[in-house]
């Protein structure tokens, strides 16, 4: 009972410490406020995935003038939808999160809050979820994927010339998080890219079932350049990849961001997805009384898709002028990453294919997306679809694990 | 000049308070010195944010009555474990557990029966597959005399790789390597909402499970037998009581404790599983345990701490722009002080009389 007591009392102590000071928050929702806009991470800017996101919110939200808030570390478990809630009754009237685990509480919270506007980065449910203020949204991220690829294709062809290795011998590899589209689309993209400028080109992927894994995503980059592989590039979201090139010697595409102070002799090119025009022009959308997209893609045009600085040092002579070339033909539509004709399956041109579109428990095929001759990425819903296995590309392992 | 450290007898009510209550000062001052000195934000504002971040809102309670249900949930299951001297640090693999068979339940039955029967059937598989969970250290600690403490930490490895498996041979959409919420349209397998609040029946069946555990480990013969076991197992078995049998029956309890955390947190929570389900709750309820002496009345207001701590933390990095780290530090240093001050009210430090009589 004693200590009972006494712990009630050390509470106590705690409280009234901290009723001295009016908290800030507390003001209430006066009409004059500004609008308050909040962002909910899975990690923080330790991952260079979130970092992404939290760095893109801070410009946009200073950009439009809005109050930002941003939580951190919040798990895909019912954390996320108390979060989302959490920041309602602190006045937000659009959220966001990042994480494509946080989708089902984002929209539960959705339901629960019908004026409030909930936007999920990389989700794949809002276009049949039937919930007016729910949004998904994603960038064509394959086409910068595509550019990447460009710059690894050349850099491979510069080894060739300088006689390091055959032609024939040309080979990537590629660390990958996880089995599923939007880990499928961006290999092959980045693939595809390569082997538009360096036809004799292969590439092995590996993954690691996870998206941070540090010394996990660094022993496969490894075990890629231990079996023969000239260039690494990877989709997770640690420095265990670029790093493990720089101890090798292995130039290397990374993603998210650029990783040339870590890695100054060995990183090319990033690719990443800008998030702040998608966050301005959801709040513009709210502020002026407009719909918002129930999924939107970001492109190269709306500047959603951009690629970091190329470094020279370590990067084939003339990759700027030719990304820039094979941009502006993207842009206008001249050339198409997926065009059926610059790959096969299992030795044959995909003149059909349907996608799982409508995600559903049992993944049935609903859409078709081969159409005018490429593969309709991100047309039908924002977040990718494209899952082929195609010929060039093979697994080191069991792709199941 | 020396010291040395003598046991003291028990101190007078108004001193052992004494004692705690200087401790969570010298806590806070120090938190407070060290919140100056690395960030430069007024100390007295940052505790504020700790109390809004727990109080703030009346959701913000409910979420602080949720937290404090399951982690004294899951503090109450190593309880009689640890009375008995029984190290089971096994809570987060055998809650694990108890959380899988309840997914596994969800995913399979759920358009199979209806929910009231559909929850009973899972209560029963999750509390079954905590216990056999738990039965298995405790069956070679009882037959073979193994180290339990290896044993059972050993099974938590075990626990999260089988569920990395399923998690990942079931995801939703395919290779992404998450379930995502199970039965998001019929709730099958749902915890009801009770008035309005979701968590009301998490909190309902800990209370009861509270109460049951003190009357148990104090009023019932089983209780008693684990106090004699944990005291001594030459006396216990002097007296004629069955060790294996109290050891297995006991861990069967501990292990059922854990698999109705798991229950709660699938069914009544998340409504899915992952690697993280239980978020390092089974550690932290040691903690809990131990610091309320294994009394589970005084374990509500130790998990209460530790939540609130957690969830004023949390509220701290948003506000301040700190990274969480910085709120572990603060929490951590508080801590510190509180077990510290357990430290000083059973011994006292005694300067050395004679010099120079020890090297």
């Amino acid at each position: 009972m004693k200590r009972l007591i006494s712990l009630v009392l050390a509470l106590t102590m705690v409280l009234t410490f901290a009723a001295c000071k009016k908290d800030p928050t507390q003001n209430g929702g006066k009409d004059d406020e500004k609008m308050k806009v909040g962002l909910i991470c899975l990690h923080d800017e330790n991952s260079t995935y979130d970092k992404n996101f939290i760095d893109a919110f801070k410009v946009a939200c200073a950009e439009a003038d809005v109050e930002a808030v941003i939580v951190t570390n919040k798990a895909e478990s019912g954390e996320c939808k108390e979060a989302a809630l959490d920041l309602v009754d602190q006045g937000c009237t659009l959220i966001f999160a990042d994480s494509f685990g946080h989708e089902p509480y984002m929209l539960e919270a959705a339901k629960e809050c019908p004026d409030v506007h909930f936007c999920h980065a990389t989700g794949t449910n809002a276009h049949t979820a039937n919930q007016p203020n729910f949004h998904n949204a994603f960038a064509a991220i394959y086409e910068g994927r595509y550019l990447a690829g460009i710059a690894a294709g050349m850099k491979l062809n510069e080894m060739i010339e300088a006689g390091k290795f055959k032609a024939s011998e040309a080979k990537m590899g590629y660390v990958g998080a996880y089995t599923y589209a939007e880990v499928i689309s961006g290999y092959t993209s980045f693939y595809l890219g390569a082997k538009s400028v360096c036809p004799t080109v292969t590439m092995e992927v590996k993954f690691t079932g996870s998206w941070y894994n540090e010394t996990l995503e660094k022993e496969v980059a490894q075990a890629l350049i231990g079996r023969g592989c000239k260039l690494i590039s990877q989709h997770a979201d640690s420095m265990g990849a670029p790093t493990a090139c720089e101890d090798a010697g292995v130039p290397n595409v990374s993603y998210n961001g650029s990783t040339l102070t870590a890695c100054p002799n060995t990183f090319i090119v990033s690719s990443r997805i800008d998030w702040a025009p998608y966050y301005l022009y959801c709040i513009n959308a709210l502020k002026n009384g407009e719909k918002i997209d129930t999924d939107w893609t970001g492109t190269l045009e709306t500047g959603s898709v951009v690629l970091t600085e190329i470094n020279e040092k370590v990067a084939a002579k003339g990759t700027v002028e030719k990304i820039d070339a094979v941009k502006a033909d993207l842009k206008a539509g001249k050339i198409h990453v997926f065009a059926t004709d610059a790959f096969t399956v299992k030795g044959k041109k995909l003149t059909s294919y349907m996608a799982d579109i409508d995600s559903d428990p049992n993944y049935t095929p609903d859409t078709e997306v081969i159409k005018d001759g490429y593969f309709q990425e991100s047309v039908y819903r924002s977040a990718p679809a494209f899952d082929l296995q195609i010929d060039g590309i093979t697994f080191v392992g069991d792709p199941k694990f | 000049m020396r010291f040395h450290i003598v046991k003291r007898d028990q101190l007078v009510w108004w001193k052992s308070w004494g004692v705690r209550i200087l401790s969570v000062i010298v806590g806070l001052l120090v938190s407070a010195l060290v919140t100056v000195v690395l960030t430069g934000d007024n100390p007295i504002q940052v505790f504020a944010t700790m109390v809004d971040g727990a109080f703030g809102t009346e959701r913000r309670l409910w979420t602080l009555g949720q937290g404090i249900a399951i982690l004294l949930c899951i503090s109450l299951a190593v309880t009689p474990a640890f009375k008995m001297r029984f190290w089971n640090i096994g809570a987060e693999g055998q809650a694990l557990m108890g959380g899988f068979a309840a997914a596994t339940c969800m995913l399979f039955l759920g358009d199979k029966m209806p929910t009231g029967i559909l929850l009973c059937v899972i209560a029963v598989s999750s509390i079954l597959a905590g216990a056999i969970w738990a039965l298995i250290p405790a069956y070679f600690k009882a037959r073979f005399g193994t180290n339990e403490t290896l044993f059972t930490l050993m099974m938590n490895y075990i626990a999260i790789q089988i569920i990395s498996f399923f998690v990942y041979k079931w995801s939703n959409p395919v290779g992404s390597g998450k379930i995502g919420v199970i039965n998001p349209d019929t709730r099958a397998g749902w915890f009801p909402i009770i008035a309005g609040k979701t968590y009301l029946l998490n909190i309902l069946i800990v209370a009861v499970l509270t109460i049951a555990m003190f009357i148990y480990l104090k009023y019932s013969k089983h209780g008693y037998e684990i106090a004699v076991v944990g005291e001594s197992e030459n006396t216990a078995r002097y007296i004629g009581i069955d060790v294996k049998r109290v050891i297995l029956r006991t861990m069967f309890l501990s292990g059922a404790l854990c698999g109705i955390t798991g229950f709660l947190l699938v069914c009544g929570t998340d409504h899915t599983i992952t690697r993280e389900t239980i978020a390092g709750r089974g550690f932290t309820a040691i903690m809990v345990s131990w610091l309320a002496k294994f009394n589970p009345i005084f374990m509500i207001i130790t998990s209460f701490l530790l939540v609130f701590f957690e969830k004023g933390a949390t509220q701290i990095s948003t506000q301040f722009g700190l990274n969480d780290s910085f709120s572990e530090i603060i929490t951590g240093i508080i801590i510190f002080f509180i077990i510290g001050s357990e430290f000083f009210l059973n011994y006292k430090l005694k300067r050395d009389e004679k010099k120079g009589v020890a090297k």
